[in-house]
C-alpha cells in the first residue's frame, strides 16, 4: 500500500494500527489458563495493551501488537505466562 | 514621505514584530541578549499587541519548543535569539522545519563562546545552516525591521511552510540608534494576510505532527522540505517587490548588487559590513576601479542561479566571511560560492577573506586592502585561497 505523504509527517490518529509491531517479537508470551487466578496484574502491566480480558474473566494475548517484552510474564505472581523463543 | 524616528535597532525590530500581530511570543533572553523581546514584553504588558500571549519560559530550548506548540496550534509566533541561545535551540530547530512550522525568529548575530564574546559575527546562524530554516540577512536596522513582515509572508506560504531566521548583526545593528521608519500598522495589515495554515493541532480534529518515518519514507520528507526551499527562492523575490509597492522600500530579493554590472572585482558579503563596503566602493569607483558588491540577502535557500548570473563576467570573486569552518580555514560564503561555480562554464578565481570575527571592527582601509590584494591576484594568480585579512600576527 502506498499513499501520498503529507508535509511535516502529519498524520491522522490511529495510523499505528497499520503497523503490526508483533513482528518485532523474539520471545512469545504463552498464557496458561489453568494456572491463572484472574488477578489482572498482567493486563495492567502490558505497555502495549495486548492482554485482553475474555468473557469468562480469563485473558488472551493480541499477538498482532505484542512485542514480546516479557513484562507480563515477569509481573505474574503465578508464573502463568511463559516466554518462549519464537521461530519464524 | 514616511516619518523617521531615531530608535535603537532592537526597538525597530520589536516594533516590526508587533505590527505583524503575533499571537504567541515565548522568550528567554539568555546572555548576551538584545532589547527585542524586552520591548515586546512592554508592548504586550501595555495591551498593544492585541490578545498576544507573552510567555516567559525557562530557557531558549523551551522558547523554541513553545514556539513549535503554538505554531502547530495555528498561532503566528515570534521570538528573538542570539549566539548561545540559538545553539541551545539546535535540536528543536530541526523539529520546527521537519514539522513544516513557519516560525519566525530574529537572530541577532553574535560570536560563539569560547572564548567568551558578546560581539558580532555570523558563526551562530551559519552553524545552523543545515537545520532547514530559511535565513535572510539584513544590512541595517531598517532592513531588519522591514524583513520581519517579509519573512512571515514568505514562510507562511502554503507551498513553503518552513521556519525562518531574519538575521541582523548583533551589537552593530541591534544596539545602534538610527533614524528608521517604524512600520505602519495599516500598511502591514495590507501587506501581510493572517496566518491560515492547512493543518493545525486541534483536539476536535486530532493529528500527529512529525510522526515516525521509517527508512522507506524518510528521504521523501527531506525532499519535500527541499521543494519548500525551492518555492521560497521565487517567493523571496516577489515578496520584496510587493513590500516595495506597499511601503516603497527595497533591498534586493535573494541578492542585491552595488556597481555590480560591469565589476571586475566582485566582493560578496552579508550583513552590516555592506554599508562600509558601499562607502568604500563609492571612493574606489571615483578612482576608476571596477569594483562591485554582491550582497547575499538569502543564505538559505542559497541563490545559486542568481549568483552565477551576477558574477559570470567578473575577473575575480572575493567572498568576505564573518564565519569560519575550522579545519577548512574558510567561511561559509567562500565555500558556497565556490561550490556554486563548479560544474559550470564559469571559470573565475575565488579569493576568500575572513574578517570581523568576535566583533573586530572592519574599517574602510581593510576593504581597500582586500581590493588591492584582489587586483594583484588577477595578475599573479591566487596563492592562498582563503585567509584572515585582519589576523594580528604579533599576538601569535
Ligand atoms: S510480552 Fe509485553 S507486549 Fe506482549 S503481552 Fe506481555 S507485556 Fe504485553
Ligand atoms: S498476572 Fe498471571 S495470574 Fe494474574 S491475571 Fe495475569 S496471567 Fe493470570
Amino acid at each position: 500500500m502506498s499513499s501520498k505523504l503529507c508535509i511535516g509527517g502529519i498524520v491522522e490518529p490511529g495510523s499505528t494500527v497499520i503497523n503490526k509491531t508483533g513482528s518485532w517479537r523474539t520471545f512469545k508470551p504463552i498464557y496458561q489458563k489453568e494456572k491463572c487466578i484472574k488477578c489482572g496484574i498482567c493486563e495492567l502491566s502490558c505497555p502495549e495493551n495486548c492482554i485482553i480480558k475474555t468473557e469468562d474473566g480469563y485473558y488472551e494475548i493480541d499477538y498482532d501488537y505484542c512485542k514480546g517484552c516479557g513484562i507480563c510474564s515477569n509481573e505474574c505472581p503465578r508464573e502463568t505466562i511463559e516466554m518462549v523463543l519464537e521461530e519464524k | 514621505m514616511s516619518k523617521l524616528t531615531v530608535v535603537e535597532g532592537s526597538y525597530a525590530v520589536a516594533h516590526a514584530a508587533k505590527v505583524c500581530r503575533p499571537d504567541v511570543i515565548p522568550a528567554y533572553p539568555i546572555t548576551p541578549q538584545t532589547h527585542i523581546v524586552e520591548e515586546l514584553s512592554k508592548f504586550a504588558a501595555n495591551g498593544e499587541i492585541g490578545a498576544c500571549e507573552y510567555i516567559t519560559v525557562e530557557s531558549e530550548f523551551s522558547a523554541i519548543s513553545a514556539l513549535i506548540g503554538a505554531c502547530a496550534a495555528g498561532a503566528r509566533t515570534y521570538s528573538a535569539t542570539t549566539s548561545q541561545g540559538l545553539a541551545l535551540m539546535h535540536e528543536v530547530l530541526f523539529n520546527a522545519s521537519g514539522m513544516r512550522l513557519p516560525l519566525v525568529m530574529t537572530v541577532a548575530n553574535r560570536a560563539m563562546s569560547a572564548p567568551l564574546s558578546i560581539w558580532n559575527d555570523h558563526q551562530d546562524s551559519i552553524a545552523q545552516r543545515d537545520t532547514g530554516w530559511i535565513q535572510l540577512y539584513a544590512e541595517d536596522p531598517q532592513e531588519a525591521a522591514d524583513m520581519t513582515p517579509q519573512v512571515y509572508k514568505i514562510c507562511e506560504d502554503n507551498k513553503i511552510m518552513l521556519p525562518a531566521m531574519a538575521c541582523f548583526d548583533g551589537f552593530i545593528l541591534t544596539h545602534v540608534y538610527e533614524p528608521v521608519v517604524l512600520l505602519e500598522q495599516d500598511l502591514t495589515d495590507e501587506f501581510l494576510p493572517p496566518f491560515a495554515p492547512e493543518h493545525i493541532l486541534d483536539p476536535s480534529n486530532p493529528k500527529t505532527f512529525g510522526a515516525f518515518a521509517d527508512p522507506g519514507v524518510y528521504s521523501e520528507f527531506r525532499y519535500m522540505q527541499e521543494l519548500g526551499m525551492s518555492a521560497a527562492l521565487k517567493k523571496i523575490e516577489t515578496v520584496a517587490d510587493e513590500f516595495n509597492e506597499i511601503y516603497g522600500r527595497y533591498y534586493g530579493g535573494l541578492i542585491d548588487g552595488y556597481y555590480l554590472d560591469d565589476a571586475e572585482i566582485v566582493l560578496v558579503a552579508m550583513g552590516s559590513v555592506i554599508g562600509t563596503i558601499k562607502d568604500v566602493l563609492d571612493e574606489l569607483r571615483a578612482e576608476g576601479k571596477k569594483v562591485g558588491l554582491l550582497k547575499i540577502r538569502s543564505f538559505r535557500p542559497f541563490p545559486t542561479d542568481a549568483i552565477r548570473n551576477a558574477v559570470k563576467n567578473a575577473a575575480i570573486i572575493v567572498p568576505l566571511d564573518k564565519s569560519i569552518s575550522i579545519g577548512k580555514y574558510e567561511g561559509a560564503l567562500c565555500t558556497e560560492i565556490k561550490a556554486s561555480l563548479y560544474n559550470t562554464k564559469i571559470d573565475i578565481p575565488v579569493l576568500g577573506y575572513m574578517f570581523g570575527h568576535g566583533g573586530r571592527d572592519i574599517p574602510p582601509e581593510r576593504i581597500k586592502k582586500i581590493v588591492s590584494e584582489a587586483e594583484k591576484a588577477i595578475v599573479n594568480g591566487i596563492t592562498i585561497e582563503s585567509s584572515y585579512v585582519d589576523l594580528r600576527e604579533e599576538l601569535l
